[in-house]
């Protein structure tokens, strides 16, 4: 049953409700869930109105491991603690960019908190900037292609590398386009005792320039190019890996999305796309995805 | 009540008499970081928590000011007495933070140890970094001594807990000043904090039987009321200061004013105004001065916000001059903040008092008496011939300029 209910103000085709929408079906009713500004803040609660069946807290933009940090130790300290999950469920401006310093002090410290990236890779709130999260070659409205640029010069910040690296006993990546792979993983973090992250990637139709109809496959274009690895870590060690059967090249990801159409039609474009495609050559070595 | 206050004093550091005031509260979260001169309340915190002295109690040793007021805001909207403290550049980290929880309406309390803000970095005295946060919808109570810091904090809870009020406070000390100094202070008793202070039963919280969303956005037709009803809060938190000083009189036989204090004000022609530990120096300035005829009094402000607007008035109106001491300043405008707000009260009134203000005590320099009674005597020429200075520094060093 889903908790984040319908009539929500979300694109059609929104990657943001998918993702909460999946996160709220694993995790059951015994939850916070703490989200920070941005678009799933904004399109779900315009007071006086809420699509949320569940207690919910927004306080700032980049604070969202520390709210959720202090609910856990509020909770503990009044003796309520019992089977309730703390869920942060956060865009990736929020969780790699701006509130790095909150999310690593809560990770450091240990509180009992699951923490959900929804990584649709830009600030899509104010209109598609550039993010830690944003992928080389990305055209953005502050990575624009030009005279002079193919788009975003900088690789994905390796988020779950750092996350791993507080020895959190659990760290993972998931997408919306494998919702089953998703619901495991959140079932399996709010399980676990201690701060566990999961990153989820999230195609955004309006901020990606595709059709809203397509959210599913592009996802799944990205895990087959091997662009967007599939793996568990425990205790910053690799536990599981999500093989890929037949590997598609990173063009026929590309292709489907405006923000990466430059690479096609301007001249110079093959070789942008070869080093994209060294990324996730990379990624299949280093994670063994084949 | 004890007939003899002297039996219960202890003699102990201001920080420590504070730290003591925290635990008596009972708080369910506490979260702070450490920063200069405000270190000592949190390592005395962090003692009691080390020996179980503080039952139903997290303590997060957080990893920033920013983050530590953050991890309030959920804490206290899932039901906790929250508590934090800091001083300068934390308070300047948190700001963001600051004007959240007001407009959550979550009733925090934190001790803001006052220290100038940087830069130059500075480590001492001024009032620059808790003035620089009175627009926030946070109630602002300034302490003159370590005992009143030590009362002001179960007042602090009590006032910002009421559900009429609903607004997070801060007890503003003087760094160094009041947190380092030993003095006689009896230390609050548990059983009579119990009967003072209610525990925390707040109607919102994260409950999962009972979803609610807190923290909504408000577009053009709503966000005016969120402020309308703040302000609202602040009206009648002045109100509250008042009951929650006289009931706190009653429980502990103690009474340091209300919104506002005085002292040999009654007759005062020339009236001086200042919050804090400068108070102090200001009393026996007035002592002295009084011997030599002068018709010397003090207004001290212990609610900056909500500011007591008819209390000042009333206080003011029989003064021939009126002298504002303030350690900050509003750049720009060469005048400081309670200077300002003296002002603003007294206009549209039939007082037509002249006011001076004089901007001292910046980054820790010394407020010695001679400064005091020098004020004094520009005031007393100001008394006879008007005013043709409204704002000035105090102190400043020629040499250096
Ligand atoms: C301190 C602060 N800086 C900037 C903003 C403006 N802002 C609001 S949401 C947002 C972007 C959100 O991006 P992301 O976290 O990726 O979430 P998305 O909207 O893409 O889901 C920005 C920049 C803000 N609210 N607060
Ligand atoms: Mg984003």
């Amino acid at each position: 049953m889903s908790r984040l209910a319908p009539g929500h103000r979300g694109c059609p085709g929104c990657c943001d409700a998918m993702a909460a929408n999946f996160v709220l079906e694993a995790a059951g009713d015994d939850v916070i869930v703490v989200s920070p500004t941005g678009c799933l803040e904004v399109m779900t609660t315009p007071y006086p109105e809420s699509a949320w069946e569940v207690p919910w807290i927004h306080s700032l933009f980049e604070n969202t491991a520390s709210v959720a940090a202090g609910i856990e130790s509020a909770l503990k300290a009044l003796g309520r603690k019992g089977n309730t999950k703390i869920i942060g469920l956060a865009g990736d401006g929020a969780t790699m960019d701006i509130g790095t310093l909150g999310l690593s002090g809560a990770f450091e410290r240990g509180h009992d908190i699951t923490y959900v990236c929804i990584d649709n890779e830009a600030y899509m709130n104010t209109g598609v900037q550039r993010s830690g999260g944003t992928p080389y070659g990305a055209s953005t409205t502050t990575s624009p292609t030009g005279k002079k640029s193919f788009g975003n010069r900088t690789q994905k910040k390796n988020m779950p590398a750092i996350m791993a690296a507080h020895g959190a006993p659990y760290v993972t990546t998931t997408s919306i386009s494998y919702p089953k792979d998703m619901m495991r993983k959140v079932k399996k973090a709010v399980d676990i005792e201690g701060p566990c992250y999961i990153h989820a990637h999230a195609p955004c139709s309006t901020g990606w320039r595709f059709e809203s109809a397509r959210t599913v496959e592009i996802g799944k274009l990205a895990v087959e190019t091997a662009l967007w690895p599939l793996y568990e870590m425990e205790y910053s060690e690799i536990t599981g890996v999500k093989k890929i059967k037949n590997k598609k090249p990173v063009e026929e990801y590309l292709k489907a999305q405006g923000r990466f159409k430059h690479l096609f039609t301007r001249e110079g474009g093959e070789k942008e796309i070869a080093k994209i495609q060294e990324i996730a050559d990379w990624n299949v070595k280093h994670y063994g995805l084949e | 009540m004890t007939d003899n206050p002297m039996e219960k004093m202890s003699v102990v550091e201001g920080s420590y008499a504070t730290a003591h005031a925290v635990k008596v509260c009972r708080p369910n979260v506490i979260s702070a970081y450490p920063i200069t001169p405000q270190t000592h309340i949190v390592e005395d915190l962090s003692q009691f928590i080390a020996d179980g002295e503080i039952d139903n109690c997290e303590f997060i040793t957080i990893e920033s000011e920013f983050s530590a007021l953050s991890a309030l805001v959920g804490a206290s909207a899932a039901g906790a007495r929250t508590y934090s403290s800091t001083s300068s550049q934390g308070l300047e980290l948190m700001h963001e933070v600051v004007f959240n929880v007001s407009g959550m309406r979550l009733p925090t309390v934190m001790t803001v140890v006052n220290r100038a803000v940087s830069a130059p970095i500075s480590i001492w005295n001024d009032h620059q970094d808790s003035i620089s946060e009175r627009d926030t919808g946070w109630i602002q109570l300034y302490a003159e001594n370590s005992q009143e810091i030590s009362d002001l904090t179960p007042l602090a809870y009590k006032v910002a807990e009421d559900k009429d009020v609903m607004l997070p406070a801060m007890v503003c000390m003087d760094g160094f000043i009041l947190s380092h100094v030993f003095e006689p202070v009896v230390l609050l008793e548990q059983d009579l904090t119990d009967e003072y202070l209610p525990p925390y039963r707040p109607e919102h919280i994260l409950d999962t039987k009972n979803p609610k969303t807190f923290g909504s956005f408000a577009d053009p037709s709503v966000y005016t009321e969120f402020r309308y009803m703040q302000q609202k809060g602040m009206d009648i938190a002045l109100k509250k200061i008042e009951k929650a000083v006289d009931e706190f009189t009653r429980i502990f036989g103690r009474d340091h004013g209300g919104l506002i204090d005085t002292y040999r004000a009654d007759d005062a022609e020339i009236l001086l105004m200042a919050m804090g530990s400068v108070v102090g120096t200001i009393k026996d300035v007035i002592d002295e001065a009084r011997i030599d005829g002068i018709k010397v009094g003090l207004l001290k402000i212990r609610s900056f916000r909500p500011f007591p607007v008819e209390a000042v008035r009333k206080t003011l109106a029989d003064a021939a001059v009126i002298v504002v001491l303030d350690k900050n300043i509003s750049l720009g405008l060469n005048e400081g903040s309670l200077c300002t707000e003296v002002k603003s009260c007294l206009y549209n009134t039939d007082i037509n008092t002249p006011v001076m203000g004089f901007m001292l005590g910046h980054g820790g320099r010394d407020i010695s008496k001679g400064t005091i009674h020098m004020i004094i005597d520009k005031s007393q020429k100001v008394a006879r011939s008007g005013i043709k200075v409204e704002n000035e520094f105090v102190d400043v060093r020629g040499d250096l300029i």
